[in-house]
């Protein structure tokens, strides 16, 4: 380790570029991970919610694997088991498309959608049935109900949850380091390797992840105040 | 099919106690006895942590709270690297990877649960504080006979629920190569080879049988204190103060 605190030779050159590299692979991540996992979300709370036994029993299992199992475990079981089971041909093809990377994303958003449709859904259930009955009486369709009376309630209820949930997201794109993908965590290793700058390296990589998330947090903040409580009832 | 089978009945014990005659403890026992270990300690700091949030001094509550900031918008793997460089350099020499993880679960969890406890005091109504203290009883009284009983025995599921999580964080010892269950599989899955789906999915299946049995005792305790608290209503609030008036 070198004695003098000094920011400069990991900011700028190239370990600099190594880890702004490193953040845009955490970025890419955690943008396609959230969309991912929210389309998926929506689908898993819509099943859940329709009368199907099947498919009620399906999400609750899907739900409970995701919540139980620890997230690293999940990483590894789709990074070293599931390719195994493919034919040659398509992990080939997945090679090139670089390897690392698709797992992690396919991994992570399963693992969130059970969290966001477990949060979705003690949303809607907090609605009550009357206001779909009322708004459906009062001549609206299906769409327009969920779009304008049932959705803004549900998402009030449950923004707090999803925005915890979506800062964990963003916090769990660093596990895909154990799985080799080269993003912010995975980066900032490698450059403390480089140059044994332990103490700014990890203040750069830590200072990153934590503005980040409070800017997360921020913007939840602020979207909470749109769908304040008291233009309710 | 028997794979599995033929998997565990050659590696249970790997699985179980890691290396353990031949080396330290690892596998299930490594992954119990940290979180035990973790949630054990971090208990105690978190109601310290919760305290020192809700008080009136200002010097005590910013900078907690901004610690519990940084907590919840940092990465673990992030603490468990800082934990690794840190403490070395300031007790001198090097700890194992069993205390690194350990301390930093503590540090990272215990803001978790400070969160958890102050809520469960926060929900606690006004008029409890209000009575013991026009009863004579002093702060530190009101709040370890009156407030903190209730607030705890309130927060017992999401406490589980924490516990849970520290089973799930454990795993992140492999990456600092501790000897736990997911490090246990990765070594299996080194000697075979050739497979790696079993291999782990006994590895999830070990973790969802532990996290969702505990899940199921977290269902039970918060229906449980909801029946007592429809049945009681405000009653055990009231006969807690009593009986601590009592004491004095």
């Amino acid at each position: 380790m070198s004695t003098h605190f000094d920011l400069r030779p990991i900011l700028s050159g190239e370990y600099g570029e190594h880890i702004l590299e490193g953040l845009k692979v955490t970025l890419q991540m955690a943008v396609i991970t959230w969309v991912l996992a929210m389309l998926l979300a929506l689908i898993l709370v819509s099943i859940r919610l329709s009368g199907n036994v099947y498919g009620r029993r399906f999400v609750a299992v899907y739900v409970a694997y995701h919540r139980n199992v620890p997230t690293l475990v999940q990483f590894l079981l789709w990074y070293f088991a599931i390719p195994s089971l493919l034919p040659d041909s398509m992990q080939a093809w997945l090679a090139d498309f670089g390897y690392e990377f698709v797992f992690a994303v396919i991994a992570l958003s399963l693992c969130e959608a059970a969290f966001f449709s477990e949060d979705l859904r003690s949303g809607l259930r907090a609605v009550p049935d009357g206001q779909m009955e009322a708004s459906r009486s009062l001549g609206m369709g299906y769409i327009r109900s969920v779009r304008y009376i049932v959705m803004p309630q549900a998402i009030r209820n449950c923004l707090p949850s999803l925005v915890n949930h979506s800062v964990t997201l963003f916090k769990n794109t660093s596990l895909a380091m154990a799985i080799g993908l080269s993003e912010l965590t995975y980066a900032t290793r490698e450059v403390e390797n480089y140059t044994y700058r332990t103490f700014e390296v990890y203040l750069v990589a830590t200072v990153t992840y934590l503005v980040i998330s409070l800017a997360l947090m921020g913007a939840g903040a602020l979207l909470a105040r749109r769908y304040r409580i008291e233009k309710a009832r | 099919m028997f794979d599995f089978f033929d998997i565990i009945r050659s590696n249970w014990e790997l699985f179980l106690i890691g290396q353990y005659p031949h080396g330290p403890v690892g596998g299930l026992a490594c992954t119990l006895m940290l979180s035990v270990l973790a949630l054990l300690i971090a208990f105690p700091v978190s109601i310290l942590l919760a305290i020192a949030r809700i008080s009136h001094y200002r010097w005590l509550r910013y900078p907690l709270t901004c610690w519990v900031y940084i907590v919840r918008g940092v990465p673990l793997i992030m603490f468990i690297f800082w934990t690794y460089f840190l403490v070395p350099l300031l007790i001198g020499h090097n700890i194992s990877a069993f205390m690194t993880m350990l301390c930093t679960l503590v540090l990272y969890q215990s803001a978790y649960i400070s969160e958890v406890i102050r809520g469960g005091i926060e929900a606690i109504s006004k008029g409890q504080s209000e009575a013991s203290r026009a009863l004579g009883i002093g702060y530190f009284r009101n709040l370890w006979y009156i407030i903190l009983p209730q607030a705890l025995y309130n927060s017992l599921p999401s406490l589980v629920s924490q516990f849970i999580g520290i089973i799930k964080e454990t795993t992140l010892g492999y990456i600092i190569n501790l000897q736990e269950m997911t490090f246990a599989a990765n070594q299996v899955n080194n000697q075979l080879l050739t497979k790696p789906f079993q291999v782990y999915a006994i590895l999830a299946l070990t973790y969802f049988v532990l996290c969702y049995g505990l899940t199921q005792v977290a269902e039970a305790l918060e229906r449980r204190i909801e029946r007592k608290r429809r049945n009681k209503g405000d009653m055990t609030a009231a006969t807690c103060a009593v009986s601590a008036a009592a004491r004095e």
